[in-house]
């Protein structure tokens, strides 16, 4: 009578039992950190006199904000995770050329697995559920205390059952479903809860698109996202896992929730109604059909982010920018989300279509996305991107805009200096 | 624990981009931080107010990244407390861990701007001396009740020793 939520929280503690609401003590199996959230865990960890950290192997940090170094201040906080990676052996700490946007990397590199309780100083930590791994975002004095003791509380969350069937339309994908459902329950709609996302839909539903949904559970308050593993999530467990040079075991069973689980609400949805959605400015929840913003013009298309930076992703932009040209009022910046994906799309020959099209294409960094560098809007500026929050001031300036979509909206957008749907240039 | 102070209010959904922007989390120095304190939403905010002043907010208060810089940027304008109907999990988890004081209630929606307040921690109660009105806040249970009291989380692991288990 369990979800997969309360079975993996309940095999990392002590007790026989948990209920939704229960205050729970679990063991961490990885606990994440990046340059703007671990200074101050590590500060909080040696003002308070703590000498070892708990598990070397099991915590990660990734440079990733503010980097490569945007500025002197940012250039002290990442030597300050370097040298606290040194001076412990962290195994898992990521240099700029060997780095990428957290969560996309950390799956990529073998270190999520199903069944895991993960824990990240970074809101969107919650990305990890699409490997049916329980993951939230914390702040720095958890990840702190994380370090010290391999441990973190927890209240045990109500799940919500969000169960999504049909066929998808063409060009619609993983981010437009979580704005779709995000837009239908609102910014705190899931507040406190861990959200489960299945039906067939989802069962079909390739691992990136997955990583999307997951990535984006915080934006409707959520503690967690979680899709049960399969065999989609089985294959790429195994085609990562051989980075690692552990094998593991699964524990199968509570990789799945029970049929009689209990779920505070469940919702459903006909995927095949959903067009290609835009979430307008200041909320993710804003979300509506792309046809609604066909008058928007831009200034500025991103494509990258934990959210969409994966290689998936890069295709399906390439495959709008093939042989086009980016507006010449638009400025085009394509952020691949990893050391791997950037890589990869340079082989592929995508990374070319971006150049060629007049786009940017960035080493790996969490850049515009938070405002942090890359792309800075200016006043009265709007931005089409494939990023996660459009909050005010989110990408700059306070009176800059940002409207949420897929890849393939932000590119095709790109070409034609305002909103538009991939239809229109394709 | 009691305070009092001014409040200052704020709609629903305060992010934490508005509490402290990105631009600012090159650094975790608490005067610098406090300094643009909300300056999304009112640029002279931390000039306005008084050290003690009390912030009143709508639902989801500090929704978000998980940046402590919001914790420490309140903390260092001179906040005392924040008074919401709720908080988004990861804002109200980093309040308790860091021991910046929090209260939850469905009467915040009754405090006007330039309210006099009295807060009293212990019981949860909030007097509103301006319009001689009482709320009562949401009690916290007792296990977070215990982080309050040692004063934050990383204080209650070295009372508690690093492997404890809630009860």
């Amino acid at each position: 009578m369990y979800t997969i939520t309360e079975k993996i929280l309940l095999a990392h503690t002590d007790k026989k039992s948990i209920s939704p609401g229960d205050f729970i003590y679990a063991k961490i199996d990885l606990a994440l950190g990046n340059d703007i959230t671990a200074p101050i865990s590590i500060k909080e960890f040696e003002d308070i006199g703590a000498k070892k950290v708990f598990d070397r192997r099991k915590i990660a940090l990734v440079p990733d904000h503010f980097t490569p170094a945007k500025d002197k201040k940012s250039a002290e906080q990442a030597r300050c995770l370097k040298d606290f990676a040194g001076r412990h052996n962290i195994e898992n700490y990521f240099e700029i050329g060997r780095m990428g946007v957290e969560h996309a990397l950390l799956p990529e590199q073998g270190l999520v697995k199903p069944g895991d309780l993960i824990i990240g100083a970074d809101s969107h930590t919650c990305t990890y559920g699409a490997l049916a791994a329980f993951s939230t975002g914390v702040g720095s004095t958890d990840l702190a205390a994380a370090f010290i003791t391999g441990c973190i509380w927890l209240r045990v969350p109500e799940s919500m059952k969000f169960i999504y069937y049909g066929r998808l339309r063409p060009w619609v994908g993983g981010k437009d479903l979580i704005l779709h459902t995000i837009a239908s329950i609102g910014v705190d709609g899931a507040l406190y809860k861990a959200m489960e996302f299945t039906g067939e839909t989802i069962r079909r539903l390739p691992m990136d698109d997955r990583f999307s949904i997951c990535n984006m559970a915080i934006e409707a308050g959520a503690k967690s996202g979680i899709i049960e593993a399969d065999d989609i999530t089985f294959e790429y467990i195994r085609r990562v896992s051989k980075k690692q040079k552990v094998n593991f075991k699964l524990n199968n069973d509570i990789l799945k929730s029970d049929p009689d689980a209990r779920y505070c609400k469940v919702r459903e949805y006909d995927v095949s109604k959903i067009e290609p959605q835009v979430a307008g400015p200041h909320l993710p929840s804003n979300s509506r059909p792309v046809s609604r913003f066909k008058n928007v013009r831009i200034d500025q298309a991103v494509i990258g982010s934990c959210t969409n930076g994966r290689i998936s992703d890069l295709r399906i932009a390439a495959k709008v920018l093939k042989g086009k040209k980016v507006n010449p009022n638009i400025r085009l910046i394509v952020i691949p989300a990893t050391q791997e994906v950037y890589l990869q799309a340079v082989k592929e020959g995508l990374a070319e279509i971006f150049l060629k099209a007049g786009g940017v294409f960035s080493t790996p960094s969490c850049g515009p996305c938070l405002g942090g560098h890359m792309g800075i809007l200016g006043k009265g500026e709007r931005a089409i991107a494939t990023t996660n929050r459009n909050f005010r001031g989110r990408m700059g300036h306070p009176d800059s805009e940002v409207y949420l979509s897929n890849p393939a909206v932000a590119a095709a957008s790109a070409v034609k200096g305002r909103i538009a749907h991939p239809e229109e240039v394709i | 624990m009691r305070f009092k102070g001014k409040a200052w209010r704020f709609k629903d959904d305060v992010n934490t981009d508005e509490i402290i922007p990105a631009r600012y989390l090159n650094t975790i120095d608490p005067v610098e931080l406090g300094r643009h304190c909300m300056e999304e939403i009112d640029p002279d905010f931390s000039k306005k107010i008084t050290k003690g002043d009390i912030i009143v907010a709508g639902k989801n208060f500090g929704c978000g990244s998980s940046r402590e810089h919001a914790q420490i940027a309140i903390k260092g304008a001179g906040i005392s407390c924040v008074i919401a109907e709720s908080f988004a999990r990861i804002f109200f988890r980093n309040a308790i861990n860091m021991g910046l004081p929090i209260l939850e209630t469905k009467d915040a929606y009754q405090i006007k701007e330039g309210d006099y307040l009295e807060v009293d921690l212990d019981t949860g109660i909030i007097t509103n001396l301006t319009e001689h009105k009482e709320y009562k806040a949401r009690p916290f249970p007792k296990f977070i009740q215990e982080i309050i009291s040692s004063g934050g989380l990383l204080r209650w692991i070295k009372r508690k020793g690093a492997r404890c288990s809630i009860k």
